[in-house]
């Protein structure tokens, strides 16, 4: 069996009360910007936020971290735990500087995704949610990750790398352990865990080389692309008219 | 039928995702429009398009705007639901990355067509890409005076906020995602009260599918009778058909609703692997599996219906003759146990169960039994199950029970080999 994570399996490292005085001011200040972002008397929207950014910090969300999270919203420990455990992409143990997550859901699957990610685990030496003993990879079979047509997919740190084989999935891990960092298909240039989950907290990357980084491919383009050549469109409409 | 790109009519120019590309294609012109008619016409438009939610459950979208009262004292919110995850579906994603403005130039609109001057884009958290554009489209529409405390000197303000999420697929439910957005577990509300009375912040809210929104901007400058010129009447307009699995060319064709999987196979150049087709998903695998008995089914919301499965987000997932259905259905079962958020009894444990019986049929342990404890494990889920992801769970099994029973009685006699 896998180690799928669910609800009922879901376990908390929580075996100290957690100290939300690790993180610095820059921290609180970032905090406190997310904050803001929503209405007055609804600070609680910023939690999900918040906790990306506690593992943004600590690669993990920690006892500090939800400690951190409870302080600065006025809840209590039980209700950010009871939040964290929740989602999949809270991770309850320090994860690596590359998070691969291979699609193994039924289409991708079924078209190699589950050779793949057998063949990770194996190369590794790790299985879901472990990390490789230098640190570098965290690994994980992911549901479907919206890429159905470039299947199958892996993602690091959620960037795609389509179209993967046994092969290419095997070079991508051994790269990365390598200190190098391939291109995605689609997306920006990796950077680190920490550094992503920053990104997802609210802070994107808006830098053009992370901006302007490819995001469409054959799948996106094809149908498109046929119309033109079979000169078909939809009816077309003048602006202006009622 | 002949393909209609309109939301993907951007994708493979240079780079559209950029505001001045985009307005130099006809982008915010439909917002400028808008903002030159009263609220209640931009609603009266969207409503007479027959606009049906592209999230999957196909639900009118000016009706839903129109549910909105507009006597009460509370703020008014409109919320994208960007949190793609049905199996399947991978059409929100490209549209965000490559054409994030028409969803937030639709999202504008909305706004002030349903008087909120607060938008929230729930992104789902996995998709960095997607948001990282939509982030600085929304920053360039601030910049061009289409958000913010006077959008164009029309005298309404609007702001859009980009939340993003954190991986659970519940959160794609309506509800789920309104919980979601006020920092808790995802976990669906009981309804009703519905949204649009008692939403967000427990204000009126509409919530609608990225597409649903992008298809906005189209219909002001078109018209309600140009949108209806395409696909059938109740269920009209362009639809992104996402093809993939088996098929010789993945990806995303727009084509009126009520294509064929025929007329799409065909554009996408047959099947794979010269095998033929087995079963496939008219709209994710929430949908029940059709078979190619099915390959000339109008794709639209009523016709898929009439026929025994949902249109759901049109996300053909195609299968041939070597694909086992039921490792297939196997895979889903986890899937919907995993993402089981187990608040109600029907859904947490008829998954689990699920999971369990199809493990042992794959390990060579199953009995005739088993098939009828699934069947019965599904009447218990379906239509007793607190949201849609319980009977959305159904679907694969109980179809495919349907069709390939004689897969499931030969498995019972001899197991296939099935990867982790």
């Amino acid at each position: 069996m896998t180690g799928s994570q669910n609800f009922r399996t879901a376990t908390l490292t929580l075996d100290r009360p957690g100290d939300p005085t690790v993180f610095g001011d820059d921290v609180r200040a970032a905090a406190a910007e997310l904050i803001a972002r929503y209405p007055a008397g609804q600070e609680r929207s910023a939690l999900l936020p918040l906790l990306h950014l506690v593992q943004s910090e600590q690669g993990y969300v920690s006892p500090d971290g939800i400690a951190f999270c409870a302080d600065t919203l006025g809840l209590t420990k039980a209700q950010v735990a009871a939040v964290v455990t929740f989602y999949t992409m809270y991770k309850r143990k320090p994860t690596g500087e590359y998070l691969v997550s291979v699609c193994t859901n039924t289409l991708c699957g079924m078209l190699g995704g589950d050779e793949i990610y057998a063949a990770l685990s194996q190369t590794l030496g790790v299985g879901m949610n472990e990390t490789t003993p230098d640190g570098a990879i965290t690994l994980e079979h992911a549901e479907c990750l919206a890429a159905c047509d470039y299947a199958p997919v892996v993602t690091v740190n959620y960037e795609f790398f389509d179209n993967q084989t046994v092969e290419s999935a095997g070079d991508l891990v051994a790269r990365l352990q390598a200190g190098e960092r391939p291109l995605p298909t689609r997306g920006a240039p990796l950077c680190t865990f920490k550094e992503i989950e920053r990104q997802i907290a609210g802070f994107a990357d808006e830098r053009p080389e992370s901006l302007d980084a490819e995001a469409t491919g054959a799948p996106t383009e094809v149908g498109v692309k046929l119309a033109i050549e079979r000169k078909e469109s939809a009816p077309s409409y003048s602006i202006g008219r009622e | 039928m002949p393909l209609t790109p309109v939301l993907t009519k951007r994708f493979g120019t240079n780079q559209p995702w950029k505001i001045d590309n985009y307005e130099a294609l006809d982008g915010y012109t439909g917002l400028r429009k808008a903002v030159g008619m009263p609220p209640e016409k931009v609603t009266a438009i969207v409503k007479d398009a027959t606009l049906r939610g592209r999230g999957g459950a196909g639900f009118p979208g000016g009706m839903k705007w129109q549910f909105i009262p507009q006597d009460g004292a509370k703020p008014h919110y409109v919320v994208v639901n960007a949190d793609e995850g049905e199996p399947g579906t991978c059409r929100d994603l490209p549209l965000m990355m490559n054409d994030p403005h028409s969803m937030i130039e639709g999202t504008i609109i909305a706004c002030y067509a349903v008087r909120a001057e607060r938008a929230f884009i729930y992104i789902r958290g996995e998709a960095v890409h997607a948001i990282r554009r939509v982030t600085r489209a929304v920053r360039e529409a601030y910049e061009r005076g289409y958000l913010g405390a006077d959008v164009l000197g029309a005298g309404f303000a609007c702001d859009i906020t980009v939340h993003n999420g954190a991986g659970a697929y519940i959160c794609g439910e309506e509800t789920a995602l309104l919980d979601s957005l006020e920092g808790k577990r995802g976990q669906p509300r009981l309804k009703p009260p519905f949204p649009a009375t008692n939403g967000l912040y427990d204000a009126p809210t509409v919530v609608n599918n990225v597409g649903t929104l992008a298809s906005v901007p189209y219909i002001i400058l078109g018209g309600a009778n140009w949108f209806r010129e395409m696909g059938p009447e109740g269920s009209p307009g362009p639809s992104i058909y996402s093809l993939s699995g088996r098929v010789a060319n993945p990806g995303q064709y727009e084509a009126p609703m009520g294509t064929t999987l025929r007329e799409l196979l065909d554009l996408a150049g047959g099947m794979s692997r010269g095998k033929e087709l087995k079963f496939w998903t008219p709209g994710g695998s929430s949908t029940p599996l059709f078979t190619r008995e099915h390959l000339d089914v109008p794709l639209d919301f009523d016709s898929v219906v009439k026929a025994g499965s949902m249109n759901g987000t049109s996300a053909l997932m195609i299968f041939d003759e070597d694909d086992s259905v039921v490792r297939a259905v196997y895979k889903w079962s986890k899937f919907y146990e995993h993402e089981s958020c187990g608040k109600c009894t029907p859904c947490r444990e008829g998954t689990y169960w699920y999971v369990g019986i199809y493990e042992r049929l794959l390990d060579g342990r199953g009995t005739k039994e088993d098939i009828d404890t699934l069947l019965d494990v599904s009447d218990n889920i379906l239509g007793r199950a607190f949201c849609a992801l319980g009977d959305g769970a159904v679907s694969p099994v109980v179809s495919s029970i349907q069709y390939f029973r004689d897969e499931y009685e030969a498995l019972i006699r001899q197991p296939v080999e099935v990867a982790s």
